[in-house]
C-alpha cells in the first residue's frame, strides 16, 4: 500500500476528482472576480488584462497547470464512469433513483459539454480566432489609447452577438448544474464533512453556484442590453 | 386485494432471465410482502410450477437477508424498512408490482430473486474485525469512550449488510456498507489500533469485487433499512486518506 494507490483505488480517484475540481472551482471564482471588473470601466479592465498578459514566466506555468488539472479531472471522470457502468451489466427493468438529483446523474454530460465550451471560449477570447466570434472583426487588432490590448472593446464587440451570448448562458447554466452537485460532493469525497458542518457545506454549495452563474451571465447580458455601447474604443 | 406481479425469473446463475407476469389473488392487506409471495408460491406449487425463489430469514427486519427491488426501489421505498417489514396495505388493489433481484456485477443472481452477496463477506474478511479477543461486555466506564463516539459507532453498527445500498446506487457502489463497517470499528478503542490497515484492506477488497464508485447521489441512505447516513462515507474517505499518508501501521503506540 502506498500513495500511488491514489491513482488505482476507487477512493483515490475520487480524491483526484475532488482536488482538481476544487482547484478548478477556485479558478472559476477568481476568473469571475477578474471579469466583473468590466463593470468598473475600460481602463480598469484593460489594465487587468495587461497585468495578466504581462508576465510570460507566470502566465504559461499557470496555463499549463490549469491544463493538467483539467486533464486529470476528465481522466478520473472517464475512468470512474467506466467502472460505474461495468459494475451493473444487467440494468433494472424498472428503477427509481431514490434520491439522486438531476445534477448528480448528469455530471459526466454537463462536464463534457463545459469542456467543449472551454475550447470555444479559448478560441473566442484567448487565441482570438476571427472565424468564431461571428463579428468579422479581428480581436487581436483592438488597442486602447495606452497601446494595451483593448479587452473592454473585445468583450463589448464579442457579446453584441446574441448567438454567442446564448451559447455562453447555456454553458454557464451547465456549469451551475455541475457545481451545484460538485462543490458539495468535493467536500464529501475528501472526507471534509461531518454531521455538524454538512448543512453548512450544502448551503455554501448552493449559494456559490448561484453567485457564479449570475455573476458570469451578468456580463454578456448587460452588454447585449447596451452596456459599454458608448465606449469610444469601439469605433476604431 | 388482487395484484399483478412482474417477477424476474432465472433458472440458475448461467441461464438468462426474464420478467414473468403472475396474478396474486385474495391478498390480505395485513400480510407482509414476503407472505404475499408465499401465497403466490403456494399457488404455483399447487399448479406444479416452480415457485419463485427469494431470500428471507428472520422476517422481522433485523437480519438483512431479504433483498427485493420492488417497483424499482430496494426494499420497496418505505423509509427505514426491509422488504419483510413492508406490508401489503401500502399497495393498492389492482396495482402492478415489479419485483427484481439486487442488480450488480458483484452480486450475481443465483436463481430468480436470490443473489450471491459473498462479496460483502469477503470485504469483512479483509478487515472488518478486531484481531484480539476483547472478552465479554466490559464494565461500564472501564474503557473510556466518549458519548458522541459510542452513539456514532452504534449508528454505524446498525448496518445489517443487506446490500440495498449497492442495489439502489446508480453505480452499484458498496461505499455505504464499507463506510459503516470501517466507521463503527474505527470509533471504538478496540478497533482503533488496526484502523489504518483495516480501511486500506477493506477498500482494496471492495475495489477487487468490482463495485462502482460513490458519486454522492444519496440513493443509498434513502433506501437503507437501518438509515445509515451518507456522512459515514465522508468518514470512510477521511480514514482512507489518513491511512494512505500514515501507512498501514501508522497508529500511535500506546504501550
Amino acid at each position: 500500500m502506498s500513495i500511488t494507490n491514489v491513482f488505482t483505488s476507487s477512493i483515490g480517484k475520487k480524491y483526484i476528482m475532488a482536488l482538481t475540481g476544487m482547484a478548478l472551482f477556485l479558478f472559476v471564482v477568481l476568473h469571475l472576480l477578474g471579469n466583473l471588473q468590466v463593470f468598473l470601466g475600460p481602463e480598469v479592465l484593460n489594465r487587468y488584462g495587461a497585468f495578466l498578459q504581462g508576465n510570460v514566466e507566470l502566465l504559461w506555468p499557470a496555463r499549463i497547470v490549469l491544463l493538467i488539472l483539467v486533464g486529470l479531472h476528465i481522466w478520473s471522470a472517464i475512468k470512474l464512469s467506466a467502472e460505474n457502468k461495468a459494475a451493473r451489466p444487467q440494468p433494472y427493468a424498472q428503477q427509481e433513483l431514490a434520491a439522486a438529483s438531476y445534477a448528480s446523474r448528469t455530471m459526466l454530460m454537463s462536464g463534457l459539454i463545459i469542456a467543449a465550451f472551454i475550447v470555444y471560449h479559448l478560441l473566442h477570447f484567448t487565441v482570438q480566432v476571427t472565424a468564431v466570434n461571428l463579428t468579422g472583426k479581428d480581436f487581436t487588432k483592438l488597442m486602447d489609447a495606452k497601446q494595451q490590448h483593448d479587452v473592454f472593446a473585445m468583450m463589448v464587440t464579442g457579446f453584441k452577438q446574441p448567438v454567442v451570448v446564448g451559447a455562453y448562458v447555456v454553458a454557464m447554466f451547465l456549469l451551475f448544474l455541475h457545481l451545484s452537485h460538485g462543490v458539495g460532493a468535493m467536500f464529501q469525497s475528501l472526507g471534509w464533512k461531518n454531521p455538524a458542518h454538512g448543512p453548512l457545506i450544502a448551503r455554501f454549495a448552493e449559494i456559490i453556484s448561484w453567485f457564479i452563474f449570475l455573476g458570469y451571465i451578468s456580463i454578456p447580458i448587460a452588454i447585449l442590453l447596451g452596456y459599454g455601447s458608448s465606449y469610444e474604443g469601439l469605433t476604431k | 386485494m388482487n395484484l399483478t406481479l412482474k417477477v424476474w425469473r432465472q433458472k440458475d446463475a448461467k441461464s438468462p432471465g426474464r420478467m414473468v407476469e403472475y396474478q396474486a389473488a385474495n391478498i390480505i392487506p395485513d400480510m407482509s410482502f414476503l407472505e404475499m409471495l408465499d401465497v403466490v408460491n403456494e399457488g404455483l406449487i399447487a399448479r406444479g410450477e416452480e415457485p419463485i425463489a427469494f431470500d428471507s430469514d428472520c422476517r422481522e427486519g433485523i437480519c438483512g437477508t431479504c433483498s427485493l427491488v420492488i417497483n424499482g426501489i430496494a426494499h420497496g421505498g418505505q423509509r427505514g424498512t426491509t422488504a419483510c417489514q413492508l406490508h401489503m396495505r401500502h399497495f393498492q388493489d389492482g396495482q402492478t408490482i415489479t419485483i427484481e433481484p439486487w442488480r450488480a456485477k458483484s452480486f450475481p443472481v443465483l436463481k430468480d430473486l436470490v443473489t450471491d452477496r459473498g462479496a460483502f463477506d469477503r470485504i469483512i474478511q479483509a478487515g472488518g474485525f478486531v484481531s484480539v479477543n476483547t472478552g465479554g461486555t466490559p464494565d461500564a466506564n472501564a474503557l473510556p469512550v466518549a458519548k458522541v463516539d459510542s452513539d456514532r459507532a452504534m449508528d454505524a453498527a446498525a448496518c445489517i449488510g443487506c446490500g440495498a445500498c449497492v442495489a439502489a446506487c446508480k453505480n452499484a457502489s458498496a461505499m455505504l456498507f464499507v463506510s459503516a463497517k470501517v466507521s463503527h470499528l474505527a470509533l471504538l478503542p478496540q478497533g482503533k489500533v488496526e484502523r489504518n490497515q483495516r480501511v486500506l484492506n477493506m477498500v482494496q477488497q471492495m475495489d477487487a469485487e468490482g463495485f462502482g464508485n460513490c458519486t454522492v447521489t444519496g440513493s443509498c441512505e434513502a433506501v437503507c433499512p437501518k438509515e445509515i447516513s451518507l456522512d459515514f462515507i465522508a468518514r470512510l474517505n477521511r480514514e482512507y486518506g489518513k491511512a494512505l499518508l500514515k501507512g498501514a501501521t501508522g497508529h500511535k503506540e500506546t504501550v
